[in-house]
C-alpha cells in the first residue's frame, strides 16, 4: 500500500485533469450540451453529422493540414541547414548558436506580435524590404491568400531553434570516423551526407517530423492574435474554430468536443502514417 | 571538415586562404534573419508613436524615447503578469517535481496492486491533446473553485497551477531515468534499515540531477509560454500571465507600435535572460527529448 501513497497525489491530479476529461468530452460530443442552458440531452451523433457537412470544418481541416505540409518540412530544412554550419569549431559561434537557441525563449504571443508588425502592410520593414527590392507591397495578414504563409513564416522562425538544438545533437552523436572513411573511400562530400550523415540523422528526423506535426495541427496562439482566423475564414485552423465555438460566442461545448475528437482522430492517423513510413526509413546504429 | 577552413583560389593566389571560414558567409545573414525580430522589438519600443509610423520606417530612431516603458506600465500592469508568471511556474515545476519523483519512484521500484493499469491509465493521457481535454477541465475547474477551493477555480492563478502539478510525461519521464540507475544502492540501503522515502530522498533523487534539471527546464518552459488555457481561465487582468496580458494589451492597443513592442520587450526579456543565464541546461534538457524519442 506504500506504493500507493506515493502514487496518488500525481494520479489524482493527472487522471481528473488529464484521464476523466477524455471520457466526459466523448460523452459531450453526443450532447447538445450547451454552458447556458441547464439541460444537455443527448442526441445521438447529431453533433458528428453537423460536423461532416459543416462548410468550416472541410475548410478548417483543409488550412490546418495545409499549413502542416508547409510548416514541417520548412521547419525541418532550415533547421538541419542551420545545424549542419554550426556543427564545427569557428569563432563566434557561440553567438551564431546563442541566436538560434534564443528563438525557444520567445513565447508564441510575442513571437506573434513581432510577426505581426514585421509584415504590417502599411509600415512593416518587409515591405519596406520588398519596395527596396523592386517587389511589390504585398498586404500579408490582410489578404485572404497570403495570410497563411505569413503565419507558417513566423511559426518556422519560432521553432528552428528547437529544430537546430535537436539536429545538433544528433550530428555530434555522429562518430567522425564513419564521415571520414568515407572521404578516405573517394566519396564526395554530398555523397557522405546523402548516404551516410541523412541516414544516421533519421532517429532525429522521424522524431522531428511527428513532434512538429502534432503541434502543427494543434495550431492555436499565432491565429489567435494575428488574424483571429480571418481574412474571410482563410486562416481558421481546427483548434481555432474550436475555441470560437466553446468559448466566445455560442458556448456549444458539445459541438466542440466533436470538433476536438476530429482533431485527435486526424492526429492518430498522420502520425500513425509517419511512424509507419518513418520507420521504413529510419536508420537504427544498434 | 578542416579542408573548408582554407579554401584555396586557383592560378596566381594559390596560397592566399580566406581570413575566415566561408561558413561565416552563410551563418551572418542567416543569425541577422534570426535575431532581427529581438532587434525590431528594441528599436520600435523606444520609438515615438510618429516615428513607428512612418514609411520608409526609420532603420534607426532620432530620440529614444523610453517614456513608452512607462506608458506602457501605467496602462497595464505588467509588473503582474510578471510576477503571476513566475509564480504559476516555480509552482508548477516544485510540485512537478516533488509528485512525479514520488509517483515515477513507485512506479520504477514498488510492487503494488494495481500499479499496471494505473500506470496504462495515466500513460493513455499523454496520447490526447490538450483540445479533447480541455473543456471537461474548464468545468472541473470552475467547479472546484465554487465548492472546493476558490483559489484554485476559474480566473485564479491557481487554475493554471492545480491541472498541471503533475504531468504524465513527468512520471513516465522520471520512472524511466529511475530503472536506468543501478539498484544495489537501494537495496544496501534498505538492508541497512532505511525506508523507502529515505532511500527516494537520500540516494535517488541525488543520482538523479540531470534528469530533475531536464524535467524543471522543460515544465518551466511549457508553463511560461502557455497561452490557450490561461486564456480560457482567466479572464480579470490582476491574474494574467505574461503571455494572456501581452495578447490583451495588444487588443486595447491595436496600431499603437511603439508601445505594444515597449511591452512585448517587457515580456519576453525575463525569459530570454533566465534562458541565456542556464542556456546550457534547457538546450540539454530539449536535446534529451529529441534523443529519448529517437
Amino acid at each position: 500500500m506504500l506504493g500507493w501513497a506515493f502514487v496518488t497525489p500525481a494520479a489524482v491530479i493527472i487522471l481528473l485533469f488529464g484521464a476523466v476529461p477524455i471520457v466526459w468530452s466523448l460523452v459531450m460530443s453526443f450532447q447538445r450540451n450547451n454552458l447556458l442552458s441547464p439541460h444537455a440531452p443527448f442526441i445521438g451523433l447529431s453533433n458528428y453529422r453537423q460536423l461532416a457537412h459543416d462548410p468550416v470544418v472541410i475548410q478548417a481541416t483543409e488550412h490546418t493540414l495545409v499549413y502542416t505540409a508547409l510548416f514541417v518540412p520548412g521547419t525541418m530544412a532550415i533547421g538541419l541547414f542551420l545545424a549542419i554550419a554550426m556543427n564545427r569549431k569557428l569563432r563566434f559561434m557561440w553567438f551564431y548558436r546563442t541566436a538560434a537557441y534564443a528563438t525557444m525563449a520567445i513565447s508564441t504571443i510575442s513571437e506573434a506580435l513581432v510577426f505581426i508588425w514585421l509584415f504590417d502592410p502599411a509600415y512593416g520593414v518587409v515591405n519596406y524590404a520588398f519596395s527596396v527590392a523592386g517587389l511589390p507591397q504585398q498586404q500579408f495578414l490582410n489578404d485572404p491568400s497570403e495570410a497563411l504563409f505569413v503565419i507558417v513564416t513566423m511559426t518556422i522562425w519560432g521553432w528552428s531553434g528547437f529544430a537546430v538544438v535537436i539536429y545538433l545533437a544528433a550530428l555530434q552523436g555522429i562518430p567522425k570516423e564513419l564521415t571520414e572513411a568515407a572521404a578516405i573511400d573517394g566519396a564526395g562530400r554530398w555523397a557522405t551526407f546523402r548516404r551516410i550523415t541523412l541516414p544516421l540523422l533519421s532517429p532525429a528526423s522521424l522524431f522531428l517530423v511527428v513532434w512538429l506535426t502534432i503541434n502543427a495541427l494543434q495550431l492555436f496562439d499565432e491565429v489567435f492574435l494575428s488574424t483571429q482566423g480571418g481574412p474571410l475564414g482563410a486562416t481558421t485552423v481546427l483548434v481555432y474554430y474550436l475555441y470560437e465555438q466553446a468559448f466566445t460566442t455560442n458556448f456549444s461545448f458539445g459541438y466542440a468536443s466533436a470538433i476536438a475528437y476530429l482533431l485527435f482522430v486526424v492526429i492518430v492517423i498522420v502520425t500513425a502514417i509517419q511512424f509507419r513510413v518513418g520507420r521504413r526509413l529510419t536508420y537504427y546504429r544498434s | 571538415m578542416t579542408a573548408l577552413k582554407a579554401i584555396a583560389i586557383p592560378g596566381r593566389l594559390r596560397r592566399v586562404r580566406l581570413p575566415f571560414s566561408p561558413w561565416h558567409l552563410v551563418l551572418i545573414p542567416a543569425t541577422f534573419v534570426l535575431i532581427f525580430p529581438f532587434i525590431w522589438i528594441i528599436v520600435t519600443s523606444v520609438e515615438t508613436s510618429d516615428e513607428a509610423l512612418r514609411f520608409p520606417p526609420d532603420l534607426a530612431p532620432n530620440v529614444l524615447r523610453f517614456a513608452n516603458y512607462s506608458d506602457v506600465l501605467a496602462a497595464a500592469p505588467f509588473g503582474r503578469f510578471l510576477l503571476n508568471s513566475a509564480v504559476v511556474a516555480l509552482t508548477t515545476v516544485i510540485s512537478n517535481l516533488v509528485l512525479c519523483s514520488a509517483a515515477g519512484y513507485a512506479f520504477a521500484r514498488f510492487r503494488f496492486l494495481g500499479r499496471g493499469l494505473m500506470f496504462v491509465l495515466i500513460m493513455t493521457t499523454l496520447m490526447v491533446p490538450f483540445q479533447v481535454t480541455m473543456i471537461p477541465q474548464f468545468i472541473i475547474t470552475k467547479w472546484i473553485g465554487v465548492h472546493l477551493l476558490a483559489g484554485a477555480g476559474i480566473n485564479h492563478i491557481g487554475a493554471l497551477i492545480v491541472p498541471n502539478a503533475a504531468t504524465a510525461f513527468g512520471v513516465f519521464f522520471l520512472r524511466q531515468f529511475f530503472r536506468t540507475l543501478p539498484i544495489e544502492y537501494e537495496e544496501a540501503a534498505r538492508v541497512d534499515g532505511a525506508s523507502r522515502l529515505t532511500v527516494l530522498l537520500r540516494i535517488v533523487l541525488p543520482l538523479s540531477a540531470p534528469a530533475l534539471a531536464t524535467l524543471a527546464a522543460l515544465t518551466f518552459l511549457d508553463s511560461w509560454n502557455n497561452f490557450l488555457w490561461p486564456l480560457i481561465a482567466i479572464t480579470s487582468p490582476n491574474e494574467m500571465t505574461l503571455p494572456l496580458g501581452l495578447a490583451t494589451f495588444q487588443g486595447a492597443h491595436t496600431t499603437e507600435w511603439n508601445l505594444l513592442m515597449a511591452g512585448n520587450m517587457m515580456s519576453l526579456a525575463p525569459m530570454l535572460l533566465v534562458f541565456l543565464l542556464a542556456q546550457r541546461y534547457f538546450v540539454r534538457s530539449v536535446a534529451a527529448t529529441g534523443l529519448a524519442g529517437t
